[in-house]
């Protein structure tokens, strides 16, 4: 029994899964059930007031989603994780636990077109406000602190133009501040980038994108790091306080370093109930599996694309953080050395129409509104993801009229290749 | 002993070899984190202890209360501390006066004294800080795991199937240290500060 660190390729297959105690059954099974009979009257009551481990219903935990759980906080280097319907649903239980009416988050400008909608419009009507920042200019988020703030939220690597977040220096100013950083690392996943190991105290992703890695099913999950303290200054009453949910429990005193994911489980899974489906669970966590081998062809198919569209003639820019002459490079070689991700952003000399064009004439990439995929993807921002902005905040978040962005996927780089060159050249 | 990152083998060599534990500050409140705690560890088949002065007539899950350590019967493998870390250092010394000797005295998540610890470790006593055993079992037989919590731990092996007040086996492959590299990283930083 010594006590070694295996690789990550070996956690991805491994952490959180063992053979059914049951069936023997060594692929994780899918526990479709809403509940769960308990062993007797006290067992209930035990689990019901948080004293025993174990299951209830599947609104609040579920043994698939438990082994998804268990893996993604291994992969992250958290202390604990909880598994929601969505990455919507994710963003939206993190700041329940932190915010109450009046209360200010920062968030960096550059993040998904959905996000700066979530956050603009839903937010607000539950009295949270967010208030921008420029991660291209850390000093924005120093001067953003005032004494409602209670979080900052980031990407690791920004939807939709890959850029790349300076994530230590955000949480010096987190720690400063006295609040917790969340970092969105769906664009990243952990093999690029562990946002823990920089600083952050939560990070939250979309499961529907490389996590899962094909397309096929939604899903998030919040990871709590075990970093922050939550007792301070009663600023986190979720954490720190007596929850009449559970005739006086402190959540923080009870579970320590994972009492964040527990407040997200037990306090707003429980309660806004975005769960998710064990059959999604399955499904991500056989993605999971196959990550590093997935996000490292993901990387190199990307610099393949990106090198060829910066040699093409019909294109006036091309933002991909792998490429040395770009301005997010410095970063990329610091964050994310194995691969700067599959996303990114480029625009046509010919604007809004040429990019329209190219859409249409594409054979293998899909005209989509998602990322992540093995399969290679193209959409026009401007139009569609982030078509609720206006046109100063579609510039500033990276999609101009002109901009075309792409999620390469780990088909042959050469047939990528060759149907944007028939795409751009006609 | 390096009290802010505990390999898993000393934390799984205790637990493995204590049979009673006297929870000092035990409460018969069932919402405190000691309940939970003496709850689960009496079904994992401990002989547990509850000691509280404040209690002494009354039983905890069955179990009568006593005043104080040197109330207690038998001998004690190990001693759970349920106090505040300002309160902990006269129950070391009490402990301390124990024929025979406690193997083991344990701090509860937050509670810390390194000069209680200091005293314990000077005479053998192998000391735990700042740690709820209700949790390190829970993780190093990975049961907590049903809660979304990184066991640090992995296993091929096929698990008998667990049954109401069944040992488990904490004999699973560590994959890391008592804490994930963070948290260790941020409770030395609060340590320090403090
Ligand atoms: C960076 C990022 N965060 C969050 C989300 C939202 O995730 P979901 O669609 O799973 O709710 C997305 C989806 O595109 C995303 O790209």
């Amino acid at each position: 029994m010594s006590d070694r660190l295996p690789g990550f390729s070996t956690l991805a297959v491994h952490a959180g899964a063992q053979p059914d105690p049951t069936t023997g059954a060594r692929a994780t099974p899918i526990y479709q059930t809403t509940s769960f009979v308990f062993n007797d009257a006290d067992h209930a009551a035990s689990l019901f007031g948080l004293q025993a481990f174990g299951n209830i219903y599947t609104r609040i935990g579920n043994p698939t989603n438990a082994v998804l759980e268990e893996r993604v906080a291994a992969l992250e280097g958290g202390t604990a994780a909880l598994a929601v319907a969505s990455g919507h649903a994710a963003q939206v239980v993190v700041l329940q636990q932190l915010l109450q009416p009046g209360d200010e988050f920062i968030a960096a400008r550059k993040l998904y077109g959905g996000s700066i909608n979530q956050f603009t419009h839903a937010f607000k009507s539950f009295g949270w406000n967010v208030v921008w920042a420029d991660p291209d200019d850390i000093a924005s988020f120093e001067r953003a602190v005032t004494p409602r703030t209670k979080a900052i939220f980031i990407e690791s690597i920004a939807n939709p133009a890959g850029s790349i977040t300076d994530i230590e220096a955000i949480s010096t100013v987190a720690r400063k501040a006295g609040v917790p950083l969340i970092v969105d690392n769906t664009l990243a996943s952990p093999y690029l980038i562990r946002p823990i190991d920089h600083g952050a105290d939560i990070v939250v992703h979309s499961l529907t994108k490389f996590l899962g890695g094909h397309g096929n099913s939604l899903g998030g999950i919040i990871v709590d790091a075990g970093t922050f303290d939550w007792s301070t200054g009663g600023k986190y009453p979720m954490l720190s306080e007596p929850r009449p949910e559970y005739h006086g429990i402190r959540l923080q005193e009870t579970f320590g370093n994972f009492a964040f994911a527990i407040a997200c489980r037990v306090l707003g899974l429980r309660d806004l109930g975005p769960a998710l489906s064990p059959f999604n669970a399955f499904m991500i966590l056989t993605g999971i599996e196959t990550l590093p081998l997935r996000m490292q062809k993901h990387c190199d198919n990307a610099k393949a694309v990106a090198e060829f569209l910066a040699g093409h003639p019909a294109v006036a820019s091309v933002n991909y953080a792998g490429l040395a002459s770009d301005k997010y490079n410095q970063l990329a070689r610091k964050y994310a050395p194995k691969g700067a991700g599959a996303v990114f952003t480029f625009s046509l000399k010919g604007g809004y129409d040429a990019g329209v064009n190219l859409v249409s004439k594409l054979q293998l990439f899909s005209h989509l509104a998602n990322v992540g995929d093995t399969r290679s993807l193209v959409i026009h921002p401007a139009s569609t993801t982030h078509s609720q902005l206006d046109d100063a905040a579609k510039v500033k978040s990276g999609a101009g009229p002109d901009v075309v962005r792409l999620s390469i996927g780990i088909e042959d780089k050469e047939d990528l290749i060759a149907d944007l060159e028939q795409a751009l050249g006609a | 002993m390096n009290h802010d990152a505990y390999p898993d083998n000393y934390i799984r060599g205790i637990l493995n070899s204590v049979k009673s534990i006297a929870m000092v500050g035990a409460s018969p409140v069932n919402v405190r984190p000691s309940y939970f705690a003496f709850k689960y560890l009496a079904q994992r088949g401990y002989d547990m202890i509850p000691v509280n002065p404040g209690h002494v007539g009354k039983e905890l899950l069955g179990k009568p209360f006593v005043a104080s350590l040197s109330d207690i019967d038998r001998p004690i493998d190990m001693i759970d501390i349920f106090r505040n870390s300002s309160h902990i250092m006269p129950v070391v010394e009490e402990a301390l006066t124990l024929d025979p000797l406690p193997k083991v005295i344990w701090m509860q998540l937050g509670a810390r004294d390194d000069a209680a610890a200091a005293r314990a470790e000077s005479v053998g006593i192998k000391v735990v800080m700042n740690r709820c055993p209700k949790i390190e079992y829970g993780r190093l037989s990975s049961e907590i795991s049903w809660m979304g919590v990184n066991s640090r731990t992995l296993s091929s092996k096929r698990a008998p199937a667990p049954t109401q007040g069944m040992r488990l086996s904490l004999n699973r492959m560590s994959v890391g240290g008592g804490d994930t590299a963070a948290s260790d990283r941020a409770a030395k930083n609060k340590s320090e500060q403090s």
